[in-house]
């Protein structure tokens, strides 16, 4: 069976006045229907602007250089942007990372809601209020009549985010791709939001890119994950298997900073070395080759591809 | 919202009262009242009496509610230049300076809304580059300058259009208060050049504030979410940007507007026009204390009234403001 989302050897560039850096460099990621895949990284690994690729938004000077994006078997990376429209906020949604700043301030919650399924069906405002209602209903939302009347200032941080989930679920896409959702929000909230994603990805057979770089919640969440560092993915396949036996020193690393996984109480946590390298100034070989211990003479000079580690996880490492 | 507009109105009122008491204190140091009246020659004791009968003897503050009293019942006294009651001298000048200001108000939203959101859509465009540089030039041309240069251009050189005057106006109430030159075809020719001077010193900070505004707001995750949501871009420049970058623009034409007023008085010089500016200056000229001190208390309750309607109005597009107002 085809997969609903294919990226092939994506890279995207920003075009600075110095010169092109190179922000996504080469990487292959499936999506099945259904499916939810974490896609996890320090901040600058990429992982955001993966996510604004797949729907063609990325902020500018960044553009697609290279590489094929396909959903449901067309190739949408060449789309037109006026083609492209179809695509988002339709089939394929995003929700934010701060709800605070996602809606706009001076509309109503109904305002932002109705135009969203009018900009892609022919509806009357009547049965989109009604679509919008019984969302509204479907992320638990109290008396969601009245919510359409309200202004985003009115709402808490959760009520907006769930808010900003029901938009994205008003034309039933076949993905939503989910921007750190719970980063600006306080821990009991955050929880929260992922069992409602969750729950609605089961409900809705919605495939889920869930991208973020709390490995707890992917960990909760997510069938699949892939980890990024400095543009590329170093390591992707099932979540469970990444969490009990991560192969990549950089995975394994994360994971064991994570404060009562590995470690006893008492004692202190494991620290990566360093920090992740600037686009501008990545170092030859491995990208990770500086901060790593299994660190050996090929890891400056060749750059180590994906290859199968076996358990359905592969890793880009020449050491494992 | 009731209780916002309220707020605002005590507030008005407030600041009135304060005017009110600046304009006072000037008349009654500035200029002398009883000469006003009698003139020169007449003996020091009946100057005393008429001062005590005119209350000048009395306590401050009691000639200050009296004055207060007075102008609520629309008393600002005589004008010495006219012999006439100053309000009304005021009242017969305010159209032709309502008019002008309204007409250059009219060309600033007119040109620069929409020069102002192109050139922030589109800032590499050369029609861009091209608004950018003219409107640094516009605004460091004084408006007298810019006026003369318009009176030799079009009506010197080219005789296309009248170069002082309000032309022919129509009593519009039949009470010989309102003429306008709004009704007219030739009232409308002398309204153009005047009112394009007006205009220009303000037009190009309007170019300036909308687009920098309307950049702002593009930048902003509501405005990357709107994309993400698959709006058409006219939907999402026009309705979801615009309306953010009006908050800002409205508030400061507002204040601009009573600036306008003060602003008329280069403008109406120049081109001769009968408003408040040039009746302001006249009165300056030839010591009228007493329809200086009426301009100014008018002119300022104008500048209240447009900032309390403009901070209402403001209430009416940002749902925050309204909001805090109703706590």
């Amino acid at each position: 069976m085809p997969h609903l989302l294919e990226l092939h050897d994506l890279e995207v560039r920003f075009a600075l006045r110095t010169g092109d850096i190179i922000a996504i460099d080469g990487v292959d990621l499936t999506l099945d229907k259904g499916e939810t895949l974490g896609l996890v990284g320090e901040s600058g690994a990429g992982k955001s602007v993966t996510g604004f690729s797949i729907i063609n938004l990325i902020s500018k000077p960044g553009y697609i250089s290279k590489g094929k994006i396909i959903f449901n078997g067309d190739e949408i990376s060449s789309y037109s942007d006026e083609k492209m429209r179809e695509i988002r906020g339709n089939k394929i949604s995003m929700i934010f990372q701060d709800p605070m700043m996602t809606l706009n301030p001076v509309f109503t919650i109904g305002f932002q809601m109705i135009e969203t399924l009018q900009a892609h069906r022919k509806i009357s405002k009547a049965d989109a209020r009604n679509i919008a209602l019984e969302k509204l209903k479907k992320v638990h939302i109290p008396s969601p009549e009245q919510r359409l009347e309200q202004y985003p200032h009115e709402l808490s941080g959760g009520m907006r985010q769930r808010i900003i989930i029901a938009i994205s679920l008003l034309t039933d896409p076949a993905i939503i791709i989910a921007d750190e959702p719970t980063t600006a929000l306080d821990v009991t909230i955050q929880a929260e939001i992922m069992d409602l994603l969750q729950e609605l990805c089961e409900s809705e057979n919605m495939a889920l890119i869930l991208i973020t770089h709390d490995l707890g919640v992917v960990s909760q969440v997510t069938e699949r994950m892939a980890v990024m560092y400095a543009g590329k993915i170093i390591e992707c396949g099932l979540t469970d298997q990444i969490v009990k036996h991560p192969v990549h020193p950089y995975t394994e690393g994360l994971i064991k900073s994570i404060p009562g996984t590995v470690i006893t109480p008492g004692c202190d946590l494991v620290q990566i070395p360093g920090m992740m390298p600037t686009l501008t100034n990545i170092p030859p070989g491995c990208a990770f080759n500086p901060r790593c211990y299994l660190k050996e003479a090929i890891c400056t000079t060749k750059t180590p591809e994906l290859k199968d580690a076996g358990n359905g996880v592969w890793a880009a490492c020449h050491m494992r | 919202m009731v209780a916002f507009i309220i707020r605002r109105a005590i507030q008005a009122i407030l600041v009135m009262l304060i005017i009110s008491l600046i304009g006072f204190s000037i008349k009654s140091n500035i200029g002398d009242p009883v000469r006003d009246l009698v003139g020169e020659r007449v003996t020091p004791a009946e100057r005393a009496e008429i001062a005590d009968q005119l209350g000048l003897n009395d306590p401050f503050p009691t000639q200050y509610i009296r004055f207060v009293k007075n102008v609520l019942h629309g008393d600002f006294g005589t004008s010495l230049i006219y012999r006439k009651p100053c309000l009304e001298v005021i009242l017969k000048h305010a159209p032709a300076t309502i008019e002008l200001v309204l007409g250059a108000a009219l060309i600033i939203i007119l040109i620069s809304l929409p020069l102002g959101v192109f050139s922030a859509l589109k800032p590499k465009h050369l029609f861009s580059r091209f608004i950018m540089g003219f409107s640094t030039l516009g605004v460091s041309i004084p408006v007298f300058l810019t006026a003369i240069m318009f009176i030799y251009l079009f009506s010197v050189t080219l005789g296309w259009l009248p170069s002082y005057g309000r032309g022919e106006t129509i009593d519009i109430f039949n009470n010989g208060y309102w003429n306008s030159g709004f009704l007219t075809i030739d009232g409308l020719r002398h309204l153009i050049l005047p009112c394009i001077s007006l205009a220009s010193i303000m037009l190009p900070l309007y170019i300036r504030l909308i687009r920098s505004e309307m950049m702002e707001v593009l930048e902003t995750e509501y405005i990357k979410y709107a994309w993400a949501k698959g709006l058409s871009p006219m939907r999402i420049w026009l309705v979801h940007a615009f309306k953010n970058t009006l908050l800002p623009v409205v508030t400061v034409f507002g204040l601009q507007i009573g600036i306008m007023f003060a602003f008329t008085i280069l403008t109406e010089t120049v081109f001769q026009w009968q408003g408040m500016g040039f009746m302001f200056l006249e009165a300056i000229q030839r010591a009228d204390i007493s329809l200086l001190i009426a301009y100014l208390v008018i002119v300022a309750s104008v500048f209240v009234l447009v900032n309390t309607v403009v901070d209402i109005f403001y209430g009416f597009i940002n749902p925050t403001v309204r909001i805090s107002g109703t706590k």
